[in-house]
């Protein structure tokens, strides 16, 4: 089929979709049905080409971190911005975005790819970018082995044409630099000091490379306290305030600087860098604030156990009232036992409000057997969500939400507040 | 009055403790501290040095590598670990131990890889993985519950009998509708990681053995609420593959 009756059916579609509320996915699926090659087709002639970014945790916000700073640089950037990471999300995000020519206006492509998807993806289109953030036990019912996910990470990089940007702290990210010939390879990382007190979970744990084994990295977290960070540019230390909550997302700050750098190189305007990076905001559902009544609401992402543990570790309980929703579709897992990797004695002295979502008694099953006390359990997300928001009225929220479960509160919460609407 | 120990060994947890493995220790200890005894947990993995004595027995799922990993030290305590299937001691290992306390395991590029032959089955790598939600019934244990997700296809021989029918889902093999292996107390099973939290007649059975052989009787009159335990059975069952 030609393009331009590809890209209008497809525009059709989403905005069919749109109508109907949700469906980020869906009529990108439709495009890459009818017409496999139109990603290929649309990306191919950008002037500073395709950077991709893959990893276990800390995609999403990485990913919005990159396309801040780079348009601090003055480049027209093309993204997926809605978190839906497979090949589909990303045709769909360009029938957003382009003409009704199939052009697109943009000086550089930036996409977040769950780590299969990529790995067809870089073979259709290779990336000139690509920057590998970590490996950590995710929906094994997915991928299989974590063996088997650091392969396709290293598939990505030798795939890459220009550069490729690697977490220097993560044992089997490090080691993709093994398998590179004819690519520059840039690290990011943690100061010594940092390194020692990062949340340890086994996953992290055992993944630690020995401090003789790292490389010198481009751009090093050195200090984070609250809500300020120092960054080591090369020699240079550089200071900020941030609107990032949690390590996890700040340590992915300095990868998000380091792959910057990279794609900019000397001519870089850092003090434009730092200030972009000062305004980003958490990616949606990821420590996201809202605001319900005069109290605010987070909703913090989980995925798999590390990244629960992280959020559990950088989010403190006290003073909040904490929801838990769990669902079991495809996108969440439909494996429950990932629950019982996550350590939620962090929760007993608070207590957690509310529990929700379709496995919301295995989600009890399992704070039962942390001692953990929970005050209300309703598997009807909608239903749980007035219910906590009643109840708690006079205190912060926060969410614990696997993915469709987000997506669902999401919607409901916009009803009530002003949720930033995701296309 | 002083609380009764009782010892539970997590054999390589460093290595083979991949799908929620630590769920199923978790609700072992619980279980014994409610019911008013005093659990110990010792983790042993490869060079470790082995207790002397033990109580309870458990194994996880690892990778492939875990799995060389672990494998010649698992050779080298074999000749304890048979002692104490001997005699009784209650055991469960689960997905990868499961396979390496059989006869062999033979992978898909033809290496075998020799098992400790405490449970009589052997298992042949595919490129068939059988995943999802499964349903289990035993006449011991009621129904079983709980998650698959494994490529290793395993067959019993004459000596072990299943540790359960298939309801929903695979189970040892595609062909022959029947899960897990038994010998004495050891208790073999591809159901990973939340075994134990979603049947607890599975962790009691563990629980109730161990304490009797120990101390001649399960005194314990504490009753445990499984009311979270039951309802969260009941969404499991009806869930999807």
């Amino acid at each position: 089929m030609p393009q331009p009756f590809v890209v209008i059916l497809g525009k059709a579609v989403r905005y069919a979709m749109r109508l109907r509320g949700g469906g980020s996915a869906l009529p990108g699926l439709f495009v890459e049905k009818i017409s496999p090659d139109f990603i290929k087709n649309t990306l191919a002639h950008l002037p500073r080409g395709v950077v991709v970014i893959s990893g276990t945790n800390g995609k999403t916000t990485t990913t919005k971190m990159v396309v801040a700073l780079l348009e601090s640089q003055g480049l027209k950037v093309f993204t997926n911005r809605t978190g839906s990471n497979f090949t589909r999300g990303v045709a769909a995000a360009l029938l957003g975005d382009i003409d009704i020519k199939g052009r697109l206006d943009a000086d550089i492509a930036v996409l977040e790819l769950d780590e299969a998807h990529a790995v067809k993806f870089v073979h259709t289109i290779p990336p000139r970018y690509s920057l590998l953030l970590n490996v950590m036990r995710d929906q094994l019912d997915r991928f299989g082995e974590i063996d088997a996910t650091a392969k396709m990470l290293s598939a990505i990089a030798q795939a890459t044409t220009d550069t490729v940007v690697l977490n220097r702290e993560d044992r089997r990210i490090l080691a993709i630099q093994d398998s590179l010939k004819k690519q520059k390879v840039q690290f990011f990382g943690l100061s010594d000091e940092l390194l020692a007190t990062f949340p340890s979970d086994d996953d992290l744990h055992n993944a630690k490379v020995q401090k003789s084994k790292r490389p010198a990295a481009g751009v090093i977290l050195k200090e984070y306290k609250d809500d300020h960070a120092t960054f080591t540019l090369g020699t240079r230390d550089v200071s900020s305030t941030l609107k990032l909550r949690g390590i996890y997302n700040v340590f992915n700050s300095a990868a998000a600087l380091a792959l910057t750098y990279a794609i900019i190189g000397d001519k870089i305007d850092s003090t434009a860098v730092m200030k972009a990076l000062a305004e980003v905001t958490p990616a949606f559902g990821r420590g996201e604030q809202l605001r319900v009544g005069d109290q605010p609401l987070e909703l913090v992402l989980v995925k798999n156990p590390s990244g629960f543990r992280l959020g559990l570790q950088s989010f403190a309980p006290e003073g909040y009232a904490t929801m838990i929703a769990i669902n079991d579709d495809y996108a969440d897992g439909r494996d429950m036992s990932w629950l019982w990797d996550v350590d939620f004695e962090s929760l007993a002295p608070s207590g957690v409000a509310q529990v929700s979502g379709v496995r919301a008694y295995d989600m009890a099953l399992r704070l039962q057997y942390d001692e953990v006390a929970i005050a209300h359990i309703e598997p009807d997300l909608a239903g749980a969500l007035r219910q906590f928001i009643d109840v708690n009225k006079d205190q912060p929220k926060r969410i614990y939400c696997t993915y469709t479960a987000m997506l669902a509160l999401r919607k409901e919460l916009s009803k009530i507040t002003k949720v930033e609407v995701i296309s | 009055m002083n609380k009764q120990p009782i010892t539970i060994l997590q054999l390589y947890p460093k290595d083979m403790n991949i799908y929620g493995d630590h769920g199923n220790v978790l609700v072992l200890k619980r279980r014994l501290e409610w019911y008013g005894y005093a659990p110990q947990v010792i983790e042993y993995n490869v060079g470790d040095q082995l207790p002397k004595s033990v109580d309870i027995v458990i194994g996880g799922g690892g990778q492939d590598s875990g799995q060389e990993k672990i494998h010649a030290d698992l050779l080298k305590i074999a000749p304890q670990l048979k002692v104490w299937t001997e005699a009784d001691t209650p055991m469960l290992m689960v997905c990868g131990l499961y396979q390496l306390f059989g006869n062999f395991f033979k992978t898909l590029d033809k290496k075998t890889l020799k098992g400790i032959g405490i449970l009589d089955v052997e298992t042949v790598g595919t490129n068939e993985r059988l995943i999802g939600n499964i349903v289990t019934t035993s006449e011991e244990f009621g129904d079983i519950i709980g998650y698959e997700n494994h490529s290793g296809q395993t067959f019993l021989g004459d000596n072990a009998t299943p540790l359960a029918k298939v309801v929903k889902g695979a189970g040892n093999n595609s062909q022959d509708g029947h899960e897990g292996a038994r010998y004495k107390n050891v208790i073999g099973t591809y159901l990973h990681g939340s075994i134990l939290p979603k049947n607890p007649r599975l962790a009691d059975f563990l629980i109730h053995t161990a304490v009797t052989k120990k101390y001649g009787e399960f005194s314990s009159t504490d009753l445990i609420d499984d009311l979270f335990t039951d309802l969260a059975r009941g969404i499991a069952e009806d869930r999807p593959r």
